[in-house]
Formats: structure tokens, sequence, C-alpha cells
């Protein structure tokens, strides 16, 4: 009954949506695990994301537009993610409940304003030409917009493993991970470190945002539709880690998409959270245990 | 920004108080209900300005049994809930002789129980899973047999020999796929799959991988909003654009092939009862009129054309009964001939409209290239023989 060719298809559609996963997960891990803030807005910034490259689009044009758009989503999301971070999260630091309630309340306000400056409807991006083919091995098809968006995902992961392990930023980063009251002790700004990590958390969401502009329409609730995911991802990786927060991308990617051999895309997505859930009864520190004093008590 | 508000203030009490001061004998009310806002609004809006605007034309020729008809328009908020605390509204407070409204059947199934126990009438203007039949709803939009089985015959008579059903998660796919797969086996022809996808879903690698491993002659869409784009746009990635695999739609029309950007979904069929491209003097006219008042590029389509054409069928049924009481009116809608944009129609004495289907191909501008249309009126049936045997409209006889 199983079909080797469907099995291998899966297999690369596992990884394909694990690329996405971990896109829009990994801002919320990284503030997550060093600031203990549920960004409840970070689907937004995907959608900003999203809106930022359709913008692009209109006003550079060509095949080329899209690697325009991927920095400039970056950039608008990381400008948009430092504005929150000095206006809400920031003066709201100590409560992490009034924080939750604070971004979901930036979350409305900004699928709000979307839904006024370019209407209810979605508006769709054009993937170029050259994203809008594929090859084929045998039976097998790889379309090229699903190899891009996987390219950008460990292009992603390697940029921001190199940041946290060589660079000053990044030891930064460790150091108030690991114990912000010694951080600040021994002099590091952690208010600025905390800024700097927020941009660029949700500056990879925005990035996020563009890839999924490739495979569906920008809709003023598109991050809703990712939002969820990308927090099983998180909590089942372990809270703020990097490695943890990849490796369950790809374990849920593939839950989803083998599961999808048997099943249709709704009973997948049943079984998914049944995972999460049976897997955090057996390891409820997740897939790799964070030590940090930022998660203590 | 202040006088702008107190100006707006000053109007909405002008207004209101015109509407008190006119709210005698010589006006009816009826009540507008659609989503004017959340999801449904994109489609619902233009079904109520089809509705408002077939009210407007008839206050111009001089109303109803002589009394003009005032509109009372609500928001049904794409909110079944809001749907059924606004049809009590209605007819409550604003004493309301009809209500026009609903699109989703979350929403008619609503205001099903609310209609029953006041005893009023809803029209409702959309295509529907059937399965469904009370005394108190006027069904215009195509019963299951009226829209997914002329597809599937047509599909048949083309010589396709496999389907694939795609369809979002809920009561309307699920019970058109029910039907499509009885008759599938009736037939001898085969399933080549059946996928669900959560309303809004956006990850169709899966579904797609499954497709290209089934081959299918064609696929039944029958997914719901925002899903069709990533659909469309995630078969064209996979080398399966609408010019490789032949997919027909359910829940595409006009307004929403132009709003996903008719590039992608041209090539596609759809099969509905009404197409803007009709050729006939009277829907010219029609949709000139409502281009007229909403922008030379407003698409018209099966819902408005449902609902502009039940207005009209009140009217007349009101007429034909020389009153607006519910039964009487109801009594006098069956089987009366109404000169509607597609032609004369009538309602069967289920409460169903008796109308034609129609198979289209969307062409790059977002409009219907017609194939196919079937070769006469359609009976409405809300109980397919083959999936709900036994099962008839209650009512129907008493």
């Amino acid at each position: 009954m199983l079909d080797a060719t469907l099995f291998a298809g899966q297999v690369f559609n596992g990884f394909s949506v694990a690329s996405l996963f971990v896109l829009a997960a990994l801002g919320l891990a990284l503030s997550f695990g060093l600031m203990r803030v549920i960004n409840m807005a970070h689907g937004e910034m995907l959608m900003l994301g999203g809106y930022l490259a359709y913008l692009t689009y209109l006003i550079v044009p060509g095949p080329m537009a899209i690697l325009v758009a991927m920095p400039v989503a970056f950039l608008g999301a990381a400008l948009v993610g430092g504005l929150m971070e000095v206006t809400v999260i920031r003066r709201l630091s100590s409560r992490p409940l009034d924080t939750l309630l604070a971004t979901w309340g930036v979350s409305l306000i900004l699928q709000q304003a979307a839904r006024s400056a370019f209407g209810p409807i979605g508006v769709g991006v054009t993937a170029p030409d050259w994203l809008n083919t594929g090859f084929a091995i045998g039976s097998l098809y790889f379309p090229s917009t699903r190899i891009f968006i996987l390219a950008v995902a460990v292009a992603v992961l390697a940029g921001l493993g190199l940041l946290i392990a060589r660079t000053r930023l990044g030891l930064l980063v460790r150091a108030v991970n690991q114990d912000r009251m010694m951080a600040a002790a021994s002099g590091i700004n952690t208010r600025r470190v905390d800024l700097a990590v927020f941009c660029l958390g949700t500056g990879i969401a925005g990035l996020a945002g563009v890839v999924l502009s490739l495979l569906g329409p920008v809709t003023p609730t598109v991050g809703q539709s990712y939002i969820v995911p990308a927090f099983l991802v998180v909590v089942m990786g372990g809270l703020g880690s990097m490695i943890g927060t990849t490796a369950a991308a790809i374990i849920l990617g593939l839950v989803s998409a083998l599961s999808q051999i048997f099943l249709d895309v709704s009973m997948s997505q049943v079984l998914m959270l049944v995972f999460v859930i049976v897997f955090l009864q057996f390891r409820p520190q997740g897939v790799v245990a964070t030590r940090s004093r930022a998660l203590e008590g | 920004m202040k006088t702008s508000a107190t100006g707006a203030i000053c109007g909405a009490a002008t207004i209101a108080f015109a509407f008190s001061a006119a709210h005698a004998e010589d006006t009816v009310a009826v009540g507008v209900l659609q989503s004017l806002s959340g999801t449904m609004a994109i489609s619902e809006v233009t079904v109520k300005n089809a509705e408002v605007m077939a009210i407007d034309e008839i206050n111009a020729a001089g109303g109803v049994l002589g009394r003009q008809i005032e509109a009372v328009i609500e928001d049904g908020a794409s909110d079944p809930a809001i749907f059924a605390q606004k049809a009590s509204k209605l007819i409550q407070n604003d004493d309301v002789a009809t209500v026009f409204g609903g699109w989703t059947s979350a929403s008619r199934k609503a205001m099903l129980p609310v209609f029953e126990r006041a005893g009023s009438l809803l029209w409702y203007p959309v295509q529907f899973e059937g399965n469904e039949c009370s005394p108190n709803i006027m069904y215009s939009g195509a019963q299951p047999n009226q829209q997914i089985l002329p597809a599937y015959d047509w599909a048949k008579a083309e010589g396709k020999e496999s389907f694939f059903l795609v369809g979002s998660d809920y009561v309307f796919p699920r019970t058109a796929n029910l039907i499509v797969k009885k008759h599938l086996a009736e037939d001898g022809l085969a399933l080549a799959g059946e996928q669900y996808v959560p309303l809004g879903g956006t990850d169709f690698s899966a579904v797609i991988a499954k497709i290209r491993a089934a081959k299918p002659d064609v696929i039944f869409n029958t997914l719901n909003g925002d899903s069709n784009v990533s659909f469309f746009k995630q078969m064209a990635a996979a080398g399966m654009g609408p010019d490789k695999v032949e997919v027909m739609s359910f829940s595409i029309a006009e307004q929403e092939a132009q709003a996903m950007g008719a590039s992608l979904v041209e090539g596609s069929y759809a099969t509905w009862n009404y197409f803007e491209t009709l050729p006939s003097e009277a829907n010219a006219e029609f949709v000139q009129a409502y281009r007229t008042l909403h922008g030379a590029d407003a698409a018209v389509t099966d819902p408005m054309l449902h609902g502009y054409l039940n207005v009209y069928a009140w009217k007349a049924a009101v007429e034909a009964a020389g009153s607006f009481e519910t039964d009487a009116v109801r009594a006098a809608a069956v089987g009366l001939e109404v000169d509607t944009p597609m032609g004369p129609v009538s309602f069967a004495p289920n409460q169903s409209l008796r109308q034609s289907a129609h198979v289209g191909k969307l062409d790059a501008e977002g409009r219907f290239e017609i194939l196919w249309s079937s070769a006469a009126m359609i009976e409405p049936e809300p109980y397919d023989a083959l999936t709900f045997p036994g099962k008839t409209c209650g009512f129907v006889g008493n």
C-alpha cells in the first residue's frame, strides 16, 4: 500500500513544512528564551513581512524583486518589533501576563491596520519565473519555491548560529541568557541586548512572511494560521533553545507530512497536537532542556 | 475630526427622524441581513448591494401593494450567533414583513429556529448542501442537484473517469462529496481521492502529492475562501496549473476569481446557475445597472443575482396574495413565475427554485466562457435520492 514515491515526496514535504515552522518559530524562541516574553503579535510580523514583500513587488517589479523584498521585510519587521519592545514590552518586563495581553492587543491593532490599508481580501505576490519551475527526479517533483524556502531557512539558521557563537553581540546574548543579574552586574546593558534580540526575532518573522507569500495569499490574518504551530514548536523544542526549536520543527514537519499519507489534513493536525501532548508528558523539558536563570522562577 | 463627527451625528439624527416620520401605513419594512464585516464581508456586501438595488428599483416603480419598501440593513458580522440575534431583532423590534439574507450554512442553520418560532420568512440566496427543508425559508440558491450533480454529469459526459475531491472541512463540502461519491459508485467511476483541509488552511503539499500520485481526470474543488489561493498557487508551483490538471470549483464565482488574481485560476471550471456572461438582454441591463451604482469593474455573481431575484419574487408573491402575511406569501410564491436576468423562474412546492445550471471556464479577466447549459429547468431536490433515500420535505403536500 505504501508507495515509495509518495513516501519520499512526503519526507521532502516534511522538511519543507519544517523550514516554514523554523522561520516562524525562531523569533518566538529567541524572545521567550531571553526575556520570557510571549509575543502574541509575532504572527503579525509575518503578515507585515508579506505586505512589505507585496509593496516591494509594486515598486521594483522584475525577477529579482524577491531578493530585494527579503532585506526590506527583515528591516521593516525588525523596526516595528523594536518600536514594540521600546513602547510596550520593556515597560511591562516584570509582568509576563500583562505582556501577553498587551502584545495580543498589538496583534489586533496590526491586523485591523492591515485590513484598513489593504482591504480584507488578500493581496497576491506572484513568484518570479525562476521560482515558478521545479525539477523531477524519476517521478518525484521538487518545486523550486519549496527548495528556495528550505535554503532560506538553512541560511537563517547558519547566520543566527554564527551570530550567537562568534560575535560580540552573541557573547552578550549568551551572558544575559545564562544569568541576567550577573550580566547586568558586570556592566552589560541588558536592555540593549533585549532590544537587539527582539528586533532580530521579529526580523526573521518578517523574512518568513516573504517566503510564505510564495505559497499562499497575504491576508490581514495570515499570521494567525502560523502562530499556533510556531508556539507548538517552541514549547516542544524546549523553550528558547535554537537547536531544540530546529529539531522540534523537523520532527513536527515530518509527523505532519508523513501522517498525511494516511490521513487528511484536518486529522493530521489533530494527530500533531496529540503527539506534542504525549511528547511533553514524557519529556516536559522539551527536546533540548535549556538551563537558564532566566527561566527559573 | 470633531466637526465631521458632529456632522455625522446630526446627519444620522436627521435620517432617524425622517424614518420615524415615514414609518406609517405607506411603507413596509423588510430586513436585509448579510455580513458587512468579518471574513465573509468580501462576498456578502455585494449580495447586500444587489438586494438593496432591487428594493430601490421596486420603490422607484411604485413599491409593493402601493407601499414603499423600507430596508432595515443589519450586519451579521460573519458570526452565526449574531445572525440569529439580528434576525430576532429584525422580526421583533423592526416588525419586518420578511428578511433577505444569509450566506454560510452555519448562518442559515442559526437563523432557522428564529424564523420557525416567529412564523416569519427568510429568503436565502446561496447554493448549499441541501439536506434541509424548512417552511420558513425560501431557498433560491442551488440545491446539490442543481450545481454539483450537473457538474458531475458534465464531467462524465466529457469522458472523465476518475474524480479527486478536495474541500474545506465543514458541512457543505462533506455533504456535497458524500453525494458525489454515491453517484460515482452508482456509475462505476473511480474516486481517485478525497481530502479535507481545515477552513483557512494554507498547506497543500500532501494533498498535491496525492493528486500527483492518483492522476485524476478532474478535481472537484469545494475549498472556501483564501484556501483556494494557496491551493492554486501550490498546484502551479508543482507544475500542475489549471491548464494541466482540470479543476471544477464550486465556491469560485467572478468576484472570488478577480480578487484572487484571474491569472491564477484561468482555465479552471465552475458550475453555477448564473454567470455574468449569460447572453440575454435582461442580464445585460442588470449588469449595467449594478455597474452604474458600484463601479464599471464590479463583478456580478450568482449569489448576487439570487439575492436580487429574491426581492422580486417576494414582491410578486405579495401582490399575488394581496397581503404581507407569511403564510399567504409563501403559498403564493410557489409556482409563481418571476422574470429575472437569468430568465423566468419559479419556486417548487419545496420552496426551492427551479433553475438551469451552466458550466463555465474562467478566462484571463476572471469572467466565464459558458461551455454547457442544462437542457431544461432542473427541479430542486433537497434530498438526493441516492444519498438520503426516503427523505422528503415534511411540509410539502400538507
